[in-house]
């Protein structure tokens, strides 16, 4: 057996992502601050506004701490491991975001950008649940299904990208962003459907999926923890491994890197865009089953949520590597698990996680920022993310 | 055979996407459509002088009657076509008689309040255009704006604010373009001194204002709804005597400010964009930047203005949302209107008319969307709101002919770098 070389990310190559989140998390808190009408009461004494400003802030941080990783006060005397309950909900978040930002750096790595990770993610929820609602299948042969029906969804709907790319030179940003509407449009009209719609309801909600499609659960029925992470991680190493072991990948990062030399070189450009967002779709689709399979189990029009779009920024966020994806999931994860807890005890609302992911990708995108702020020489810049146009 | 010009191509083309779609509804919506039925046609909405009341016609007839006026103006195309001339009047009468064979059809047992209908279409449309203005601004002069969706909701946002705090629509309407212009003007930074790649950089630009506004919206406008989120809207103005023209005058001449502001910012962006030194020069730093600045252009100085410039046209659409609409903001409002009005930007080859044209469209397709989702009609409203996305999708691979973005769109310049 091949030796594999996996290297963790060096020391280095995190101090742009670390200092961009830093940064990013106080601009989130000067948001907060300047918004709180209790600190705002202050706003005369100088001293007195940094205290009420700290106060806020702490609490509201301490609330998105709490929701995503470890609340004492869940501890129960007869289960103190419920104080890792809000883990348990952060892993549940990632798992569906790693797979979707998988998708969107796979298709980065081929010097394409996968705007669409939001249609790929709604059509393989809607091909998992179908599956997972329609058909009376036993137990593991009914889950693996309807896995299947997602990942073929996803991959249809993300290949045609890729295809009229090759076929046509069709913008794949114009197209997937049209493309998402499309989706959305198509799930909102499937839940008026008999066939979609829930007997005995009226508002768009499908049936649930039945529990021998649904995701294995990891810890037990107190935690929503399920088998979802493992086919997330192993997508991680599926995408490493493609990128940078095998032939296909070797392609695709030819691509990615100069189309017209891999052209020269003998690479079937257009097999390599529609192969690349087709399994980009693919891994998106993927994340809607896990999606729904795992926790959400049934089809609703705001199923995919924000995950297509979360995806972009942690791809991002991750440079568009495997591991720095799972990275940047854990990371978005936790604040969207506990973002929810940070709303319901502070008066901070959950939107400010969508400010500093914003901010973060952005820092990250522009490091001279982040230079200058941390008055940094040397900061370690890869420009695989380069500016392309339309007519690129 | 003589070879044909890549207009010419894209003429044929379209002639052929016309003529079948005329075949298609005659049989469909004419031939094989069950008579019995009356489709009635509203024509008056107020008190402007009126040419018809209304039209009742068989519903068969009536799509029968569009269905052939439309074959009649393709094989009117063709006849131009052959001699060399421009389509587009038959176009427009044969995509008209398509739009109305369709609606005959769709709407048979109703009654379609017409002059409310394209009113309605050109309300909608107003966000749309000013979108898309904004992304020819930016888009000829070399930098990609897929952040028109956060300039509107920016603009959207503040001029609510404002408006509900100094209880005056003008307030509003002032301060809107500079939201959208402060959004551009961090996408001008980012793209043209940083040089960031130009989506990425609009996506998150996007998100941002969506995080900003609705965090803001959470935190602030509903808790004190009464003072920050209570604006005032603006009412329609009615242009003496232009409005009384039966049919055109309530829908041209019976708008808010905002529309008529509108009529203003498409004439002279289009003016300037063909007639003036400086359109000349955006349109040269959009597609030869290298070439511009050898004859003593300053490329990125020009870019930075008209990329600002664009956030405030963007920005005084947004303000169509609250000012211009139901006055209080709502969480997202634009609801992707942003991302239509790229579209229409691309399905009219960037170009202003195009764009205008593209924009009327959609609105049209949304209005009618809504108007036959209350009447009840066969065609579920999901494939009609679809229609903006699938007609982008259509026009950039190429079926009607290839379109192409200014050439340097999205390329950072640099001095020195070759291009």
């Amino acid at each position: 057996m091949r030796k594999l070389n996996f290297k963790l990310p060096s020391f280095r190559a995190l101090k742009l992502p670390g200092l961009s989140f830093l940064l990013a998390m106080f601009f989130g808190a000067l948001l907060i601050a300047f918004s709180d009408s209790t600190v705002l009461k202050h706003i005369g004494h100088p001293i007195d506004f940094i205290k009420a400003g700290g106060v806020a802030v702490w609490q509201s941080y301490l609330a998105l701490f709490q929701g995503s990783i470890y609340n004492p006060s869940l501890a129960t005397p007869h289960d103190s491991l419920l104080a890792w309950y809000p883990l348990s909900e952060t892993l549940v978040s990632a798992a569906p975001l790693i797979l979707a930002g998988l998708s969107v750096a796979l298709a980065f790595r081929a010097g394409l950008f996968n705007i669409g990770a939001q249609g790929q993610f709604i059509f393989g929820s809607i091909a998992a649940s179908y599956v997972g609602f329609h058909f009376h299948l036993p137990i593991g042969i009914h889950v693996i299904l309807s896995v299947l029906a997602a990942i073929v969804a996803g991959g249809i709907w993300g290949g045609l990208v890729g295809l009229l790319k090759a076929r046509t030179g069709a913008h794949e940003v114009i197209v997937t962003i049209m493309l998402n509407y499309v989706a959305l449009y198509f799930l909102m009209w499937l839940l008026g459907t008999t066939t979609f719609l829930r007997p005995g309801r009226k508002d768009p909600i499908s049936p649930d999926v039945l529990p021998s499609s649904r995701m294995p659960l990891l810890a037990g029925n107190n935690y929503r923890v399920n088998f979802g992470i493992f086919i997330a991680l192993a997508a991680a190493v599926f995408v490493w491994w493609l990128l940078s072991r095998s032939t296909w990948g070797f392609r695709f990062r030819a691509v990615g890197a100069n189309t017209a030399a891999a052209k020269t070189a003998g690479i079937s450009v257009p097999f390599v865009m529609t192969s690349v967002m087709a399994i980009s779709g693919a891994l998106a689709g993927l994340g809607g089953a896990v999606h729904v399979l795992g926790s959400d189990f049934s089809l609703t029009s705001g199923t995919a949520g924000n995950f297509g779009f979360d995806a972009i920024t942690v791809a991002l966020l991750g440079r568009a590597r495997p591991m720095g994806t799972v990275f940047a999931s854990l990371l978005f994860g936790a604040l969207r698990a506990g973002g929810g807890t940070m709303q319901a005890n502070t008066n901070t609302p959950i939107d400010i996680v969508l400010v500093i992911q914003a901010l973060v990708v952005l820092f990250i995108a522009a490091p001279s920022v982040v230079k200058w702020v941390f008055r940094l020489k040397n900061l370690k810049t890869t420009g695989e993310l380069a500016a392309k146009g339309w007519n690129g | 055979m003589k070879t044909l010009s890549a207009a010419e191509r894209r003429r044929r083309r379209s002639l052929f996407v016309m003529a079948t779609l005329a075949i298609l509804c005659t049989i469909l919506f004419g031939l094989l459509q069950k008579s019995g039925q009356v489709v009635t046609y509203g024509f008056v909405l107020d008190k402007e002088w009126v040419l018809f009341q209304q039209w009742a016609i068989g519903s068969r007839n009536a799509s029968l009657l569009f269905g052939v006026i439309s074959l009649g103006a393709s094989a009117l195309a063709y006849v131009q076509f052959k001699a060399g001339k421009t389509i587009k009047v038959a176009s427009a009468v044969g995509s008209a008689g398509i739009m109305m064979s369709f609606l005959s059809w769709a709407a048979a047992g109703k009654f379609i309040p017409f002059t409310g209908l394209l009113q309605g279409a050109l309300l909608l449309s107003v966000p749309l255009i000013f979108g898309s203005m904004a992304g020819v601004l930016s888009e000829r002069s070399g930098v990609v704006n897929i952040a028109i969706e956060g300039q509107l909701l920016a603009g959207a946002f503040v001029s609510g604010v404002v408006a509900s705090l100094t209880h005056s629509t003008f307030m509003g309407l002032v301060v809107a373009p500079f939201a959208g212009c402060l959004i551009s003007t961090l996408l001008a930074v980012f793209a043209i001194n940083f040089a960031i790649d130009q989506i990425i950089l609009g996506f998150v630009l996007n998100v941002l204002v969506y995080g900003i506004t609705d965090f803001l919206y959470k935190k602030l406008l509903i808790p004190y709804q009464s003072t920050w989120n209570s604006g005032p809207t603006l009412s329609a103005i009615k242009i003496p005597f232009l409005w009384k023209i039966p049919i055109v005058g309530p829908i041209l001449f019976d708008q808010s400010i905002i529309v008529y502001l509108m009529y203003g910012v498409i004439f002279l962006i289009n003016f300037s964009l063909f007639k003036t030194k400086w359109g000349l020069r955006t349109r040269a730093v959009g597609e030869h930047p290298t070439a511009a600045d050898s004859v003593g252009i300053k490329v990125n100085r020009l870019r930075f203005m008209n990329v600002m410039i664009a956030g405030m046209v963007a920005g005084l659409g947004g303000a169509y949302f609250t000012v211009g609409g139901v006055g209080a903001f709502n969480k997202e409002m634009t609801a992707g209107k942003g991302f239509i009005a790229l579209a229409a930007l691309i399905f009219g080859r960037w170009t202003p008319w195009g764009a205008v044209s593209a924009a009327l469209l959609f609105g049209f397709a949304d209005n009618l969307q809504s108007v036959l989702g209350i009447i009840g009609t066969p065609i579920p409203s999901e494939f009609m709101l679809m229609v903006p996305y699938l007609a982008t999708i259509i026009a950039v691979t190429g079926f009607v002919g290839r379109v192409r973005a200014p050439a340097a769109d999205g390329t950072p310049y640099k001095r020195g770098e070759s291009h």
